[in-house]
């Protein structure tokens, strides 16, 4: 096929916005929000410049923008270790412990931060009766008792959660402004969509370039430090949704693999890129089931009133999957839910309303009054679709139980996934020196550090550890700057070239718009929509998605890679009508790299290291004598090469 | 749940810069039909029901409407979104009504100072484990035991 270019005949030639920095925010979620808080306090007396770059608007954007109802990593009490022997058993055994522990140490000091900046956090009394975080208690850091919905988790009134983080953000880069005497350094609606090498000094970041999703214009930043907090990757695969309810993804349906696909093709180290999660939720609505499950004791059963973890499905799993099928981690729970579901025991339901009951006979009616609201908030504060679906549907959570049911995949690294990058460790806590080059969160491109989301194979970090995360790599992208001062960031393409490339889907569909009378039907190009449709077509029905329940094969994934292949050379071809679709036409490009990391690690990893999840179909069990290390790979930009290889796993908490 | 926006209702926003909806939505979704002067929801399929439109709409007029494609017409989830606390009504398809409040935030709107009272950072101890906030305070950071 000819290779289409831009050259503006067609469409209008943006503005080009240059922008110099030092240290560059790209996203504007929990852990861009988390950098931009700690990196103005170290920056600002160096006069570091700092800018922030988000897709959206900062108040309501990544992952926590409708808010939460918990907070999911809050040690308090605990001990970091056992944190790390939770995720090490829910992540199937293979964990970087030392990202983890670090994480671990680090993050209660954001959750404090976050009760002080307003966020309602809900407080046992005296007396063991609950009160919610407006009322007056003691602060978690002055000894108050947070409400534990589990081990590692605590109850908040979040509606504004999002909010607040992103006001401390903001002012922290008035505070670097001010430092600086750089007039603006905080950019919304900027979308990133891609990142520039240098090109004096090999392997180390020089820049990004993005557009603006409002006007036309093309950015171009130069940056000595990348901070790179973009998400994770959704709709990556079908939706069991069809049409209007393919927005009702369980993960923000915003996050479109930019994270991923920004560092790849700059050739960062990928780990654990074969992990994925699969949440079971509340069937279609997707709202939460954690609450359920840990605060209001409620049980999970086929329709049957059995629970499927037990009798012959657990014996069967046990054979497979021992010993991490007795420790019970969200893919085993998985595996045996769908067990039933296959042998026609569904619906699996959620049984609220025997839960309810039950909490009921200790309780008056005042109590039990305030317990349901507490069970409709777990909805309004995260997933508010869940309780329009809900009430759509007549239900009602104390009368009938709800079906749940596990999503289509999604590919991130700060729940209860690990798909990310592979990022050097801090040097003080007994970790091989293959797992720490200097710079904690640094990638393996210097000047490029991940977080949240795409930061690998250290799950469970969810917000408040995503924002802690942010904060350790904000502070050590600084002292990486100030150990390489005299770094000048220098990208020879001209900034015509760059807006170009980024233009090219506008060209191309001015160019062709008018050969065909409808403009969606045009043999010249394609539009995101239908990108993203084949993309998920693919990944469906070839990496094992919902269409195949979870299964894959090496057969599957050849077929299934050489049909990406395709999808990816069209890419090219994209046309876009409007801003709008120009942004969606990018965010499919960065799903389509994603997928295919997925993909190639899923093929490179002979074994089912996380079933429930997706399995190999020609490799059912787990095999730890020949798997338990981690899968890393590696896309080389010169050469357009993408290998894959194991890296071992090392234990660093004791059992 | 898309969000969809009552024609009645919608001014455009026209006494400011641009309309809040299109300002706040994360996935780009509201737009403005300039002729009208109302906004609308360009892309339903890409709606993640997060209602920060419905919320922030400074004259109402933007509501949900369930998925089509698996919710049963007629009930629906409308908040009002205070200073301090949020206020929602949720009406089921069967008239039924449920009303909770709950709490947002415990400080003033735009009040937050988040270096007050705060230690400086030392950049002597930049490479050493702990937040600058850790390390002003003198707390050493835990270490996995051997």
């Amino acid at each position: 096929m000819e290779k289409e270019s831009c050259t503006f005949s067609y469409c209008q030639k943006p503005a080009i916005v240059e922008h110099e920095t030092d240290v560059l925010i790209v996203g504007g979620g929990m852990s861009a929000c988390g950098a931009a808080f700690e990196g103005a306090r170290w920056g600002n007396p160096q006069k570091i410049r700092i800018t922030m770059v988000d897709k959206a608007a900062t108040d309501r954007s990544g992952a926590v923008a409708m808010g939460l109802s918990a907070i999911n990593t809050y040690m308090g009490e605990n001990d970091p270790a056992d944190y790390v022997k939770m995720v090490r058993g829910d992540l199937m055994g293979i964990t970087r412990e030392d990202l983890v522990y670090d994480l671990g140490r680090h993050v209660d000091d954001s959750v404090e931060l976050f009760e002080e900046w307003g966020l309602p956090i809900w407080k046992k009394a005296a007396d063991g009766h609950t009160m919610d975080g407006a009322q007056e208690a003691p602060k978690l850091k002055d000894g108050g008792k947070p409400v534990r919905s589990g081990k590692w988790q605590i109850m908040i009134n979040g509606e504004s959660y999002k909010v607040l983080v992103a006001e401390a953000a903001k002012v922290a880069l008035k505070t670097n402004r001010e430092a600086t005497g750089v007039a603006e350094n905080f950019f919304e609606r900027v979308f990133i969509v891609k990142y520039l090498l240098d090109e004096k000094v090999p392997n180390r970041i020089a820049g990004a370039v993005g557009f603006s999703v409002r006007e036309n214009k093309v950015y171009i930043f130069r940056a000595k430090t990348i901070l790179s907090g973009c998400g994770g990757a959704v709709n990556v695969f079908r939706p069991r949704s069809t049409q209007e309810g393919q927005g009702r993804a369980w993960y923000p349906v915003w996050n479109s693999g930019s994270g991923y696909a920004l560092g790849i093709q700059v050739g960062a180290e990928l780990t654990m890129m074969e992990n994925r999660f699969v949440p079971a939720r509340f069937k279609d609505g997707y709202g939460p089931v954690g609450a359920w499950f840990l605060f209001f004791k409620a049980k999970a059963t086929n329709s049957y009133g059995e629970d499927y973890c037990t009798g012959e499905n657990f014996e069967y799993t046990k054979k497979l999957y021992s010993p991490y099928a007795e420790k019970m981690g969200t893919a085993i729970r998985n595996h045996m839910m769908m067990m039933d579901m296959k042998a026609g025991k569904g619906p699996i339901l959620m049984n609220t309303d025997k839960a309810m009951a039950e909490l009921g006979k200790t309780m008056d009616a005042k109590q039990i009054k305030h317990l349901e609201a507490e069970a409709w908030e777990d909805f309004l504060d995260m997933a508010i679709g869940q309780a329009g679906v809900w009430a759509g549907n007549n239900i009602e959570p104390d009368k009938t139980p709800s079906e749940i049911m596990p999503t289509e995949p999604y590919l991130l690294g700060s729940h209860a996934g690990c798909a990310g990058f592979w990022c050097s460790g801090p040097d003080d806590i007994g970790a091989p020196a293959e797992y720490n080059w200097g710079y904690n969160r640094m990638s393996t491109v210097n000047g490029l550090f991940m977080m949240g989301d795409i930061c690998g194979a250290s799950g469970h970090k969810f917000s408040s550890g995503s924002h802690a995360e942010g904060r350790i790599a904000a502070k050590s992208g600084i002292a990486f700057i100030l150990d390489n001062k005299d770094f000048k960031p220098t990208i020879t393409k001209s900034a015509d070239e760059l807006a170009g490339e980024i233009y090219l889907p506008f060209e191309i569909y001015e160019k062709y718009k008018t050969y065909s009378t409808a403009p969606e039907i045009n043999p010249y190009y394609i539009k995101p929509k239908m990108l993203q449709a084949r993309m998920q077509k693919i990944a469906d029905e070839y990496f094992g998605g919902v269409g195949t329940w979870y299964m894959t094969s090496a057969t599957l994934l050849e077929s299934g890679l050489r049909q990406l292949a395709m999808l990816k050379e069209d890419a090219a071809k994209s046309g876009a009508k409007d801003l709008h679709e120009l942004m969606r036409a990018w965010e499919n490009y960065h799903r389509i790299w994603s997928i295919e990391a997925h993909a190639r690690h899923i093929q490179f990893r002979e074994e089912s290291r996380y079933p429930g999840y997706y399995y190999r179909g020609d490799y059912l069990a787990i095999n730890d004598k020949d798997w338990k290390c981690f899968v890393n790979s590696k896309f080389d930009p010169a050469t357009g090469d993408w290998k894959c290889f194991k890296k071992d796993y090392k234990q660093i908490v004791a059992d | 749940m898309p969000s969809f926006v009552i024609t009645e209702k919608c001014d455009g926003c026209k006494a400011q810069d641009k309309t809040a909806c299109q300002y706040i939505c994360p996935n780009d979704l509201m737009a403005l039909n300039r002729d009208l002067m109302k906004a609308y929801n360009q892309e339903p399929e890409q709606c993640w029901e997060c209602y920060n439109c419905v919320k922030i709409c400074p004259q109402q007029a933007i509501e949900v409407r369930g998925y089509a494609d698996f919710v049963p017409l007629g009930g629906n989830v409308i908040p009002m979104r205070g200073s301090d606390s949020i206020m929602w009504t949720i009406k089921f398809r069967n008239g039924k009504l449920k009303r909770f409040k709950f709490p947002i935030r415990t400080t003033p709107e735009g009040s937050v100072d988040p270096y007050k009272g705060k230690p400086e950072a030392n950049i002597a101890n930049i490479k050493k484990p702990g937040f600058f906030t850790h390390q002003g305070a003198g707390k050493t950071m835990p270490l996995p035991k051997k």
